[in-house]
């Protein structure tokens, strides 16, 4: 391979972002070193493995991702503005359609509802930490650097160009050459492990490490939801694993999995990929729905309506989520029986999302309501959300999927359910959770701005999206002739596309002027409102061991029942014990380089560099198998000093 | 943050041996599966039914092994052996969902009279129809 097919040329636009990502670089390694911030970069943050900081690091990530996700939507809006627009060619749109899907979905959603899930739920259920403290630094890393090494396809190599789903034979050799595609198969297949890790790591947190008192049945919603998706994650990603895998093997040593020669099966890579995806779905709105869940209840002021049926109705979807992937390739031509049985299941699992819509609202029916900022998102959730609800179960009749499938409309709607979805709640649940981890609110009034802002802008995008899919605009097309007529509903919905940016914009304004100017909190329940354990701590950033003393939980909304019998947060002194502590690691960081390398390698084919990556990653295996190390004790002085008791 | 006393290598001591085993046995049947696919002359059928043999006995080394299977719930809580016999029903259903489903799916409609198991020749024909997303049932 020459150096010139080795980065990517040729294109205004890239050279633009070599530009930019330099700067970026220099920047940073010089504001690093000026503030001789590298040891605080390093003890503080590369090598933690608490589980707030980890869960900072994942939120930040995700913010980036979304950026960057972003920018790919805009790029393509303001190809699709006009007719016959030559602002990208056919290439360079399918690349940036195939990030953007594939970023939003696996580097945005996931990580952002990780990171809050990190953050709240050992706080939430009591704990000091998740039950793996080092296994979710492995995870943060695997994530990371499969996001690093998938963004990387931009400038070397040529970015995958065959969808976020990749279909076979599209996604082969003969039709997907370069690394491109090896790019993505890597990239999802190093995440994919943190995910994986992450959902085993969690799934014993919860069942483990509940705080006294706290039975199943007394767990906050939120916590629920992230029990449940953890169950969906263990189950699902698997099967992503081996669907990758095999298709690396087609392409990388010409196995014939999903090739049309040699008795491949390409619609299998369909099967199984959806197989996977569409319990992917529900692991990124289980959260959703749970985080939505704590808001709405804690600005109703009323414990949440129909809990046991909120939880039941998640468990029931867990299993369910597994029963409907058909339904995103009804037109594989599958045959009556097939496609009227999973149009039928997908009909069913609407019931129990309706039964959830439902009980927000009876649990808002005659509460007290604060407008606040996270209000605001939930609120805008459930009625968007319907709109993507109700369009899903039109899509979910197979004889009318063949009228909408591949058009427009199927794009509105999954943007409805995933935005709506998805997104609003990570920045509800971001602002919610906001002063949890830095002990200071984003600023309301800014906030609001962003929620009215994005919404119009999301509506002002979408809706336009609807009518051209009815009027036949198939997706995944970089451009279309004045003669279709498509062009003033494309131009709205350019327009809207780019007022979710300004919001965006807005956004991180309201992240410096909250920092600048924002009152710093000086209680644990900085909403005043807290129903669960995350807001009885002693302070609004928790100290690294989270409690002191761990707490005793003896009704539904503990902090309630707290709040109701007058108990005294504040650890007494002869109650103060040495807690039990892991040592931080730089381990889990190094393993990531590690499978960087080897992911690099096999992107382009240099064995080589893949075996030494791989054997990389085994030696830090290896040292972590004999690591005597049984982490450390936090003296009794050091919990009196953090906690301000006086001797 | 288990404590320092429970942690696994003082429960267990010296080499899992265990573990050990059950990871070279794993190692054994996967390298038969590979020796019997390239280097027999078994036909098709023959050398499927083989390889599914030794995926099962994987799978079962492997519950065995390393998932903890035989251990008694005497020491456990009534909830945790709930929960490990929900797991693994949730397991095997979800194991026949993905099979079962995948084959019913790729066998059922068109994919019936559409297979890949054809030589070369008229595979290119093949090709074409199935590259044609938009076409309805053929019965």
């Amino acid at each position: 391979m020459k150096w010139d097919e080795f980065f990517v040329t040729g294109d205004p636009l890239i050279y633009g972002a070599d530009v930019s990502i330099g700067l970026t670089v220099i920047g940073i390694l010089f504001y690093l070193t000026y503030f001789k911030k590298w040891q605080w970069l390093w003890t503080e943050w590369l090598t933690t493995v608490d589980h707030k900081k980890l869960g900072i690091m994942y939120i930040a990530s995700a913010v980036l991702m979304l950026f960057r996700g972003g920018v790919d939507a805009l790029l393509m809006r303001v190809q699709l503005a006009t007719p016959d627009s030559k602002f990208l060619d056919s290439q360079h749109y399918n690349e940036i359609f195939t990030t953007h899907g594939t970023i939003m979905i696996i580097f945005m959603a996931m990580p952002f509802l990780i990171g809050l899930i990190n953050v709240v739920i050992p706080l939430q259920i009591g704990a000091r930490d998740v039950a793996f403290p080092y296994l979710n630094a492995v995870s943060f890393w695997t994530f990371f650097i499969g996001a690093m090494l998938f963004n990387v396809s931009f400038v070397i190599g040529g970015s995958p160009s065959a969808g976020w789903t990749s279909y076979m034979p599209l996604a082969g050799n003969e039709l997907s050459p370069g690394p491109g595609q090896n790019y993505y198969l890597l990239g999802l297949q190093i995440a994919g492990i943190g995910t994986l890790l992450t959902g085993i790591n969690f799934l014993v947190t919860i069942l483990k490490m509940r705080a006294p008192g706290m039975t199943l049945f007394r767990m906050p919603v939120f916590t629920w939801s992230a029990l449940i998706t953890m169950i969906i994650i263990v189950f699902a990603f698997p099967i992503l694993t081996v669907a990758l895998a095999l298709m690396t093997f087609d392409r990388l040593f010409g196995a014939h999995f999903f090739t049309l020669q040699g008795a491949g099966m390409d619609m299998l890579w369909a099967n199984l990929f959806w197989l996977w995806g569409h319990p992917e779905v529900y692991i990124v709105v289980l959260p959703a729905f749970g985080m939505f869940s704590e808001i709405i209840s804690t600005f109703s002021r009323k414990t949440i309506f129909g809990y046991k049926a909120m939880i039941w109705a998640m468990i029931i979807i867990a299993g369910y989520s597994f029963m409907v992937w058909v339904h995103h390739f009804f037109t594989m031509g599958s045959g009556e029986l097939v496609n009227s049985v999973f149009s039928i299941t997908t009909m069913i699992i609407g019931i129990p999302t309706g039964i959830k819509i439902f009980n927000w609202l009876f649990t808002m029916y005659k509460g007290k309501i604060s407008f606040t900022t996270p209000m605001l998102w939930s609120l805008g959730f459930i009625v968007n959300f319907v709109i993507g609800g109700v369009t899903g179960v039109m899509l979910a009749m197979a004889a009318a999927d063949y009228q909408y499938h591949n058009t427009y409309f199927l794009v509105a709607h999954f943007h409805y359910v995933l935005i709506a979805g998805t997104v609003f709640a990570c920045f509800a649940g971001l602002i919610f959770w906001f002063p949890k981890m830095f002990g200071y609110k984003l600023n309301e009034r800014i906030g609001k701005w962003v929620f009215w802002v994005f919404n119009i802008g999301f509506n002002v995008c979408f809706i336009p999206q609807f009518i051209l899919g009815l009027d036949g605009m198939p997706r995944r097309v970089y451009t279309y002739s004045a003669a279709s007529g498509w062009g003033n509903l494309n131009m709205l919905s350019t327009v809207g596309g780019f007022l979710m940016g300004v919001a965006f914009l807005i956004l991180v304004y309201n992240f410096y002027f909250s920092f600048r100017y924002s009152e710093r909190e000086n209680t644990g329940d900085s909403w005043g409102l807290g129903r669960t354990l995350e807001w009885s701590t002693t302070s609004a950033v928790p100290p690294h061991y989270n409690f002191a003393i761990t707490p005793t939980v003896k009704s539904f909304d503990p902090l309630i029942q707290m709040k109701r019998d007058n108990v005294d947060l504040k650890p007494k002194i002869k109650d103060i014990k040495k807690i039990h502590m892991p040592d931080n690691s730089g381990v889990p960081f190094f393993m990531s380089a590690f499978f960087f390398i080897a992911g690099f390698g096999l992107v382009f084919e240099w064995f080589w560099m893949g075996i030494v990556g791989l054997i990389g990653v085994f030696i830090t295996l290896i040292i972590r198998s004999f690591d005597p190390n049984e982490g450390y004790y936090v003296s009794e002085e050091e919990i009196k000093e953090t906690e301000r008791l006086t001797v | 943050m288990a404590n320092p006393q429970d942690s696994l290598s003082r429960e267990h001591g010296g080499i899992p041996w265990k573990h050990v085993i059950g990871y070279l046995l794993s190692i054994i049947l996967t390298a038969l599966a590979l020796w019997v696919t390239f280097e027999t002359g078994f036909s098709t059928r023959t050398i499927l039914i083989i390889i599914f043999i030794f995926a099962f006995l994987q799978a079962a080394l492997q519950l065995l092994m390393f998932m903890h299977m035989t251990e008694s719930s005497e020491k456990k809580s009534k909830l945790t052996g709930q929960t490990q016999t929900g797991n693994i029903l949730f397991a095997a259903f979800i194991a026949i969902v993905i099979v079962a489903g995948s084959v019913w799916v790729m066998s059922a409609g068109h994919a019936e009279h559409d297979h890949h198991k054809m030589d070369s020749k008229t595979h290119d024909m093949k090709m074409d129809g199935d590259m044609k997303m938009d076409h309805g049932d053929h019965k």
